[in-house]
């Protein structure tokens, strides 16, 4: 009976202090939220406050207005074709550079696989100007080849995400297959792409989810305002020479995030799984 | 002498198989980052502003860089402070709600999942631009001080250079949760049979978790230092869209520096150099935190 309510207040005490933890951590979302949701003269007016008086969806009309006749339908539509088309080139590459490294036997393969170990502590970042020059003498600023194509060359930490995940496959059926006349190709796509499906999942939320974010590039590469993906078209708000519609931009901020929240409910053992196994940056 | 003929056209044919089989990435390693790499160093050593042709100055642009450049002192401080707080904070908070979240209770995975989110949107724009009104003068942050009698009116925490970065690295701790979820992940692992053996020999809780928990996951503690050590060093997003990089460069970090130079002076020689000097820097990091690894990280197979 005592250790009975012991346990009972050790519960209710530890999930206060989660709970409480987890509103502190939440607040700025629920904040960002409320805000989309509150009258423009609101919003900085007891300015904490989660709750607003009243809803308004007066925003989002406004907001989905965007900028000089471009809606952010449009913004959408940019974003959800680059990052689609990139997600598809990255998932093509990573299975089969994986494949070949995981199951193949060729001169240097040792070599080149501990190259694309140390290229994994490579940031692109410090690549940026040499990549803008690149692109720049491509002919291919204000395009989006310099966002996508890139996508097309498998990345290091998607690769390292099939290798793991191939490893574990039992090779006999790789020689089953041999036997049964299979080329290598074959082998990855009757064998082993079948049953690529976990560590795919995993790369296609991550890849549409780090270019539906990206912002960097963007910003380097494209001009023209109808052709902005929505992480560069939220910029706009800021934009110091235009009068900021406050509540608008919050209310786009919010639409901006509903494919990470899709994402999220849709596919949270992937994520999870895939941050704890390889420790992917999410 | 068929045989061999045989096995010579089938090492070949692997040989081929194999090249193909990785070209995805092999070109990539190639076109996007080798080639990259050497134009990098070539304009180091030009100054070259696009429209006009490169001018060879040899190691002009790394000697003003290093004699003559001020900003590059003050990016290269704030940035060494930004990762000296939010690294160490970050991965602090990570564990410890790790630690909080390993436990068999009722809405465990509930928690995970909500404590994750805000590292999941932490990155985007839309998040950045929230943190700009939630520190602005007129934002959340002062109004709930406001309220509570602290302030008696709304502090600039974004334009005051004592404030600013510190704005930036809450930012980056308040997105623990890709080190948690690895952190839980490791704490997984360790043998329950560890704890139940200290607890006959009568260890406390503080006990066990110095001389079991700690030591058991130090490798996964290498592994989050040596990920978020390089990835706070490029830390860009944020600091352009929050604070540009002011007040009085208190907040400019060093990619942020690099893109000024080439984007806003297009001075691309001389950001192509800055770029080899922050790689130097962390790579000669990286390469330390390695070398000490076998001083505290624990490897179960060395025994």
């Amino acid at each position: 009976m005592n250790l009975w309510k012991k346990l009972r207040l050790d519960s209710l005490i530890y999930h206060m202090v989660v709970l409480s933890l987890g509103f502190l951590s939440f607040y700025p979302v629920l904040w960002l939220i409320a805000s989309s949701l509150k009258p423009s003269d609101e919003i900085f007016q007891k300015a904490y406050s989660l709750i607003p008086s009243s809803i308004h969806f007066e925003n989002y009309l406004q907001g989905w207005r965007g900028f000089g006749g471009v809606t952010f339908g449009t913004f959408f539509k940019n974003s959800l074709f680059i990052a689609s088309l990139s997600t598809i080139g990255q998932l093509i590459a990573c299975s089969l550079a994986g494949f070949g490294f995981a199951r193949l036997k060729f001169v240097g393969k040792n070599i080149w696989f501990a190259i694309m170990i140390i290229t994994l502590l490579l940031p692109g970042q410090v690549l940026l100007i040499p990549r803008y020059l690149l692109f720049n003498k491509l002919g291919w600023i204000d395009t989006y080849r310099p966002l996508i194509l890139p996508h097309f060359f498998a990345e290091a930490f998607f690769t390292f995400l099939m290798v793991q995940f191939i490893r574990g496959i039992p090779k006999e059926l790789d020689e089953a297959a041999k036997i049964d006349g299979c080329s290598p190709w074959g082998i990855f796509y009757y064998v082993i792409l079948p049953n690529l499906k976990p560590p795919l999942t995993t790369a296609a939320i991550f890849s549409f989810y780090w270019t539906w974010n990206n912002f960097m590039d963007p910003l380097l590469y494209i001009q023209t305002v109808s052709k902005y993906p929505v992480s560069l078209a939220l910029q706009l708000f800021s934009d110091p020479s235009s009068v900021t519609n406050w509540g608008a931009m919050f209310s786009m901020a919010v639409l901006s995030l509903v494919p990470a929240f899709i994402i999220f409910i849709a596919f949270q053992r992937y994520l999870v799984e895939g941050i704890s196994a390889t420790g992917l940056r999410g | 002498m068929q045989q061999i003929a045989y096995r010579k056209k089938n090492i070949t044919y692997n040989n081929l198989a194999g090249y193909l089989f990785i070209l995805p990435w092999l070109a990539g390693f190639f076109f996007y980052t080798i080639l990259p790499m050497l134009m990098s160093l070539y304009y180091s050593l030009t100054q070259y502003n696009i429209l006009s042709p490169a001018i060879w100055v040899g190691l002009k642009n790394y000697i003003n860089i290093f004699t003559n450049d001020p900003r590059f002192w003050k990016s290269l401080q704030v940035t060494f402070k930004y990762v000296i707080f939010a690294v160490p904070l970050r991965l602090i908070f990570a564990l410890f709600l790790a630690i909080l979240l390993a436990q068999k209770r009722l809405f465990v995975n509930v928690y995970r999942g909500l404590f994750y989110i805000p590292s999941l949107i932490g990155g985007s724009v839309a998040v950045a631009v929230m943190w700009k009104q939630l520190f602005g003068v007129e934002g959340a942050l002062n109004s709930i001080l406001i309220s509570l009698g602290i302030l008696d009116k709304g502090f600039g925490w974004l334009t005051h250079p004592k404030t600013a970065l510190w704005t930036l690295i809450l930012l980056a701790v308040w997105q623990f949760g890709s080190p948690m979820l690895i952190f839980l992940a490791g704490l997984k692992q360790i043998p329950i049979s560890l704890y139940e053996s200290a607890s006959i020999d009568g260890a406390n809780w503080w006990q066990s978790f110095i001389k079991i928990t700690i030591p058991m996951l130090t490798p996964v503690i290498f592994f989050n230092l040596i990920m978020q050590i390089i990835h706070n060093f490029m830390m860009f997003t944020q600091a352009y869209i929050i604070t540009g990089g002011g007040p009085f460069d208190e907040t400019l970090l060093y990619i942020l520096y690099i893109y000024k130079r080439g984007f806003t002076y297009y001075q691309m020689g001389y950001a192509c150099a800055l770029a080899w000097i922050l790689l130097t820097i962390v790579g000669v990091i990286t390469f330390i935190v390695f070398r000490t690894s076998h001083y505290w990280v624990y490897y179960e197979a060395k025994e």
